[in-house]
């Protein structure tokens, strides 16, 4: 008897800490919202987004080279990290014994819990001067950004898609090799096709990761508010933008900074979205 | 004991000589001094208990149990005459002459095509005419032809399953193996499918050497040439079908075979 009013409880208190989680979470949602709506009435949601200046001082607020520079950032980290994570994560799932696979699955787990200012700091001060020395310009740049984020995707990347590639069944891989396929053909030619849309995910979500990391990104960007030309120039993301100027905003200034905030939850919102859309592609299948 | 005299064969060629052959699985010792040849053009059955090293065995032939961890054998197993066990043998090429058909068919998530010609692709066919030669004659072999032709592009999965392990057999026998081993076959399958393999198995015997694990006596006494009998990691009699069947020289495969030992 006591039993079922323990449980009961239980039960209780469990549903109202679930609630308290997703109303904060809906407060914040709809706190950003009312913060930035006002800037795209104020403005113009086109204006808004296309215009290429950015400077508080003078009330002009277009957001267009963080855009940019947040693509190029992204775009970069991924072409780093995506094929060393699935490099990674097909080596653990197919050539290596199961011990050092679960070796490499804990580095990697440890490698998801390094804090980013700890990332930022060896980009700063190894990868900045690196390519200010040999490869010119301020150092400070897209490249030194995409590759700092390209290890920090690292862990989303590899377990997501190490994970997919243990889904495919064994007995492919034993008929594959029962045919007289090598592990490599094994891999090219089933293993990856049929982890393909688990491994579309771990992009996915790496790329989520990749568009919202701020501290590292901050720490070796240069954060200059103009189009980059080249990966070698200085750039400014999004998420950079709201964290160094929100401090001392005020006015239209800080709706602008919100407005910022509400592009980006549409982009990542957008990515989950059809992140979950392929693994439930992949699971249906 | 004697497990196999070479009169029984007739005159059928050797095709495949276990000679003392062991196989630990780490400490685990699973074959236990197998001895045995195995002949041409004819099909042979292994019987036992489950757990007395049937598979095992089979995966001795096609050395597919080099992908499981810890396994060490001893003796010698020679197909024409050459110890596959031999350090310098390539397996993929082993494998290639040695095909697998498992218990469960298993289609990959491709096209019927792309499945048939999944094998000779490994062996590095590219020439598109000569795949779809080679997969019209697979699928021509097992009886798949005339129904898929028009099929091709389909997803192999969309297929029954009795037609999937029918694929397996085209996909198998699409690079010109030798021998087949079949591991339970048709343990999957419903009696009619499970017939229509059987029928398929006994044509494809005038060109292969068929070697089949089955739990089914009847189906062991139906399509066999020869037939082993294995418990607890030995080869305890081995002899042409009938005879054991009918007149077993050992008390236990007599109580085996009769149900009393399972
Ligand atoms: N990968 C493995 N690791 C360790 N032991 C194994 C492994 N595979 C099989 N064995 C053991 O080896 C013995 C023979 O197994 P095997 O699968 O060859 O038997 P089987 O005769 O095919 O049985 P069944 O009729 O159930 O298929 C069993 O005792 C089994 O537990
Ligand atoms: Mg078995």
């Amino acid at each position: 008897m006591s039993h079922s009013r323990d449980e009961r409880r239980a039960e209780l208190v469990l549903a109202l800490v679930a609630l308290v989680s997703v109303s904060v979470l809906g407060l914040i949602t709809v706190f950003v919202f009312k913060e930035g709506l006002p800037a795209f009435r104020e403005m113009g949601l086109w204006q808004f987004i296309t215009g290429h200046r950015w400077s508080p001082s003078q009330n002009a607020f277009g957001i267009f080279p963080m855009l940019v520079g947040t693509f190029m950032v992204t775009l970069g980290a991924l072409a780093i990290g995506m094929p060393l994570g699935l490099g990674c994560a097909v080596y653990m799932s197919e050539f290596s014994g199961p011990r050092s696979a679960a070796l490499l699955k804990h580095m990697v787990e440890l490698m998801a819990g390094i804090p980013s200012v700890v990332f930022g700091f060896v980009g700063l001060t190894v990868i900045v001067p690196f390519i200010r020395t040999y490869l010119g310009g301020p150092g400070f740049s897209v490249l030194a950004s995409s590759i700092v984020l390209g290890f920090m995707i690292l862990p989303t990347m590899v377990s997501v898609s190490y994970d997919a590639l243990r889904a495919v069944p064994q007995a492919y891989r034993d008929n594959m090799l029962a045919l007289g396929a090598t592990t490599w053909q094994t891999v090219r030619m089933v293993v990856l096709p049929s982890a393909k849309s688990g491994i579309l995910a771990a992009a996915i979500l790496a790329t989520g990761r990749a568009i919202g990391e701020t501290m590292a990104v901050i720490m070796v960007a240069g954060n200059a508010t103009a189009v980059p030309e080249s990966v070698l120039d200085p750039v400014r993301t999004l998420t950079s933008n709201i964290a160094l100027e929100m401090g001392y905003s005020a006015g239209l200034h800080r709706q602008a900074l919100f407005a910022t905030g509400i592009v980006l939850f549409v982009i990542v919102t957008l990515l989950n979205l059809i992140a979950r859309a392929a693994i439930r592609g992949g699971s249906a299948k | 004991m004697e497990t196999y005299r070479s009169q029984d064969f007739g005159d059928k060629a050797e095709k495949i000589r276990v000679e003392k052959f062991n196989l630990y699985y780490g400490n685990f010792h699973a074959l236990k001094d197998i001895d045995a040849v195995i002949v041409e053009n004819a099909i042979t059955a292994v019987i036992g208990p489950s757990g007395c090293g049937k598979s095992t065995f089979l995966r001795s032939i096609n050395r597919m149990n080099d992908t499981v961890e810890g396994v060490s054998t001893t003796g010698r197993i020679l197909l024409d005459g050459e110890d596959i066990y031999r350090p310098d043998v390539d397996v993929t090429w082993l494998r290639s002459k040695v095909g697998m058909v498992f218990q469960r068919p298993v289609v990959f998530p491709l096209s019927v095509f792309d499945n048939v010609a999944c094998a000779p692709r490994l062996q590095g066919t590219t020439d598109r005419a000569e795949l779809v030669d080679i997969v019209e004659r697979s699928l021509d072999a097992v009886g798949l032809w005339d129904q898929l032709k028009h099929k091709l592009k389909e997803p192999a999965l969309s297929l029954s399953l009795g037609d999937q392990q029918k694929l397996c057999i085209a996909r198998a026998i699409s690079v010109e193996p030798e021998v087949i081993l079949f591991d339970e076959p048709c343990s999957a399958l419903d009696p009619v499918n499970t017939l229509k393999i059987e029928e398929l198995m006994w044509g494809l015997r005038e060109h292969y050497t068929i070697v089949i694990v089955t739990h089914n006596m009847q189906q062991a006494a139906r399509v066999s040439d020869y037939t082993m009998f294995m418990l607890d990691g030995r080869l305890i009699e081995y002899g042409p079908t009938s005879s054991i069947f009918t007149k077993p020289q050992d008390p236990r495969t007599e109580k085996y075979i009769t149900g009393k030992l399972v």
